[in-house]
């Protein structure tokens, strides 16, 4: 019995995942994809959307915060949509992720002094533009590492931040043109094909 | 002139060679490969080329004109559901399209095949707030399975026949193509090659050996088992296979209210109906049972009440072709996904033959208490006033249970559902998920057409019937032979229930004063009579079942007629009310 409470309980703890998400590269599939989110009242807490390595092939990384129980739920949905090819959802544990942040500062905070570019250094951020009057610092990182460098770098007057959604790969070995190449060859697409197929 | 030689092309010719016709005409040629028949719809500005290459092909397809757009889609549902092909219908950019809407809704969380094809302004002008254009796509993205919007001609072909591949496969569902003005007016080199595959939707998942033989040895393992037959059972054809599943190995099988005529109702394994006002030993027994094997079914909180107290003693064994529904709502012990009728066919020879006797008779012992306590009061009631469970007793009893039975939402919708006895699948019609007042006038013509040959009653309540009433205009124009009842209790009697019930008898606004119905459809010369005692009912039934074209029948019924059993909303299945 305490383990079924056990599972409910961790089926119900509010932590952050990272879905995955392949689809066809086609316009409306964005809106499709967070109307699935917007239904459920989930906020979505980063989203970033790109080609994939593979050509007309899109890759999704959305990161949110909520229940397992809610998050399965809603990567089946994601799923059932006629032009996703593939959705999976990760714990922080099984990808590696990055995002970029961009932070552009007056160009006179460099002049006469060290501070700023042991800042820079200390960070592993780099300069990215020098003009007249400001300059873009870039760094990437995972966010507490992008807050911080904001954190301190606001003392000294930050004209604009941006931070970037998140991006990840999975931990696991299988090649994305694969995956596609299984999907195709595994699932059957009429009755008549499919009489009496066991996996 | 060039327009006029391509337009009168045989479409034989099509599929062979390309030719280079309009837009218009290549979707209307797409939906002759597709074998459409019939549409039903509203043209308007921006569909008109759609309409005019129409004109030149109504040897070939039926279009029916109804009166609002709601009416067309409505009826491509009632068409589909009865015929088990798509239902089509055409809407113009705009309003017309917005009020598609509530059908392409019910259609989805229905399961019903659609194609949806609505004008739009041409291609310059989208996102300008052009006359009569609305965000189509994004307006009907939540409820439909698949759109599109077309912007150049060359892309209708493929269009049209991904829509019907969507459609149809897998777990059906409605698809809108929406059609900018100039792909309706400008040329293509028009081929047609039907949809076979798309690569990222798989409607058929492949069936698990490993799941097929752990539902087996649950099933065969089973003191109590319980089947629940869905939907799905009818979309894949499994009437066979659930009642040899039923008989070999003596399951007692309960349907929901989609699943109706998915088993029939004179066996003695039937249990009867799952839900609110589903009968009263198959919601109880559900709290029985050790083995719960769904099939085809979803879950519906009409049907769970309460899951914290659903089947609390039960193994779950869920067949179920959409993955998305295997533990959305109850946890199954073993998830089967795939196509019903398959499933079932390779879990058949796993089965041992087996008797469960005693539980069968739990399920007999229960439905005593509910014909003692409800059903004979129902449709063998002594009180003045006629009951809603008579006329569909009287009306099951005439047509031998072998009409098309086509329901609006509310009171009436559970009674016809309880007493009529279908012994036909795919006979009953019903706005189940959705619970769309207004559906059945439109989709009982539309069943109507889809099924000339066979008799197709509507029955709709005094509240249902007015928002759609309009359609008698449809069945008056093509003199579509169908017969009509509504059961006027001059109330909307399933919220005048609940406030009975619930709040205390505060009737907040459902109390309705009506028109005289038997003028309006006298007005639209559609033969109509109205009954108001017992002793003309038969008769009055009998008339209308015989009548040759469409007949409209009103009977007054009692004015505060309550529907039981009831399983209060959010209770426990447990505690279903007899009274």
């Amino acid at each position: 019995m305490t383990d079924i409470y056990q599972d409910s309980i961790e089926q119900s703890v509010e932590k952050q995942y990272t879905i995955s998400i392949l689809t066809e590269d086609k316009p409306g599939l964005l809106n499709a994809v967070t109307i699935v989110f917007t239904r459920r009242k989930l906020n979505i807490d980063m989203i970033n959307v790109s080609a994939s390595e593979v050509e007309g092939v899109s890759r999704y990384t959305i990161v949110l915060t909520t229940s397992k129980e809610q998050v399965e739920k809603v990567v089946k949905q994601i799923r059932k949509h006629v032009d996703v090819l593939g959705a999976f959802v990760y714990n922080e544990d099984d990808i590696h992720y990055q995002e970029i942040a961009l932070y552009k500062v007056p160009t006179k905070i460099f002049v006469g002094g060290v501070e700023v570019e042991q800042i820079i250094r200390d960070n592993n951020a780099r300069i990215l533009v020098i003009e007249k009057d400001y300059i873009v610092i870039e760094k990437t990182g995972h966010k507490e590492e992008t807050s911080r460098l904001f954190e301190i770098l606001k003392k000294f007057g930050v004209l604009e931040f941006v931070r970037s959604g998140r991006i990840s790969v999975s931990k696991s070995k299988r090649r994305t043109e694969t995956f596609l190449e299984e999907l195709e060859k595994s699932t059957t697409h009429s009755l008549s094909n499919n009489n009496g197929t066991v996996n | 002139m060039e327009k006029m030689d391509t337009i009168q092309k045989p479409p034989s010719d099509i599929g062979e060679k390309k030719v280079r016709i309009s837009g218009s005409e290549a979707l209307i040629l797409s939906l002759l490969e597709e074998g459409v028949d019939t549409i039903f719809g509203y043209p308007g500005g921006a569909i008109m080329p759609i309409y005019d290459a129409l004109y030149h092909y109504q040897d070939k397809v039926n279009h029916l004109l109804t009166r609002h757009e709601q009416g067309a889609v409505h009826a491509a549902q009632g068409y589909a559901r009865v015929t088990g092909k798509v239902g089509v219908c055409f809407a113009t950019s705009g309003p017309g399209a917005t009020n598609l809407i509530t059908g392409i809704a019910d259609a989805q969380i229905d399961s019903t095949p659609l194609v949806c094809i609505t004008g739009q302004v041409v291609a310059h002008l989208l996102g300008t707030d052009a006359f009569q254009e609305s965000d189509v796509l994004g307006i009907s993205m939540p409820v439909t399975k698949w759109n599109f919007q077309v912007t150049k001609p060359e892309e209708i072909p493929e269009a049209i026949a991904k829509a019907f591949y969507i459609a149809k496969t897998g777990r059906p569902g409605p698809v809108l193509i929406d059609i900018t003005k100039n792909s309706q007016t400008d040329k293509l080199d028009f081929e047609y090659k039907p949809c076979k595959k798309i690569r990222s939707y798989h409607p058929y998942p492949a069936l698990k050996k490993q799941d097929i033989e752990d539902a087996a040895t649950l099933i065969n393992n089973a003191k109590k088992p319980y089947i629940l037959a869905g939907h799905g059972i009818l979309i894949s054809g499994a009437e066979k296979e659930v009642l040899t599943l039923s008989e070999k190995a003596n399951i007692p099988v309960a349907s929901t209210l989609l699943g109706l005529s998915s088993f029939p109702p004179d066996h003695e394994n039937y249990a009867g109906m799952l839900g609110m006002h589903g009968n009263y030993a198959p919601n109880l027994l559900t709290n029985e049972c050790d083995v719960l094997i769904a099939i085809g079914m979803r879950f519906d909180d009409r049907v769970t009440g309460d899951v914290s107290r659903y089947a609390s003693k039960a193994k779950v064994i869920h067949i179920e072709i959409d993955p998305s529904e295997i533990d959305k709502i109850i946890k199954a012990e073993v998830g089967v996904n795939g196509d019903a009728k398959q499933a079932l066919q390779m879990l058949l020879p796993l089965v041992k033959e087996n008797t469960h006797t005693d539980w069968i008779a739990e399920f007999r012992r229960l439905d005593k208490i509910e014909f003692e306590k409800v059903i004979k009061k129902d449709t063998f009631p002594d009180g003045n006033e006629i009951k809603m469970g008579e006329v569909v007793r009287i009306l099951s009893e005439i047509s031998d249970g072998n009409a098309i039975v086509v329901t609006d939402v509310g009171q009436h919708q559970m009674i016809a559902s309880r007493y009529y006895k279908y012994k036909k699948p795919n006979h009953i019609v019903t706005s189940g998920g959705l619970g769309t007042m207004g559906f059945a006038l439109p989709a009982a013509m539309g069943a109507q057409v889809g099924k000339m040959n066979e008799k197709t009653v509507a029955i709709a309540g005094d509240g249902g019937i007015q928002m759609t009433i309009q359609e008698l205009g449809t069945i008056f124009q093509y003199n579509i032979p169908l017969k009509i009842i509504v059961l006027n209790n001059n109330f909307l009697g399933m919220v005048r229930q609940w406030q009975q019930l619930f709040f205390e008898k505060r009737y907040s606004f459902t109390e309705m004063v009506n028109p005289d119905f038997v003028k309006i459809a006298d007005g639209y010369g559609i033969p109509a009579k109205r009954v108001s005692e017992r002793a003309d009912l038969q008769n009055a039934l009998q008339e209308m079942y015989d009548s040759e074209g469409p007949y409209f029948l009103e009977v007054k019924v009692e004015m505060e007629e309550n529907v039981f059993p009831m399983v209060p909303s959010g209770d426990s299945v447990s505690n279903i009310r007899l009274e």
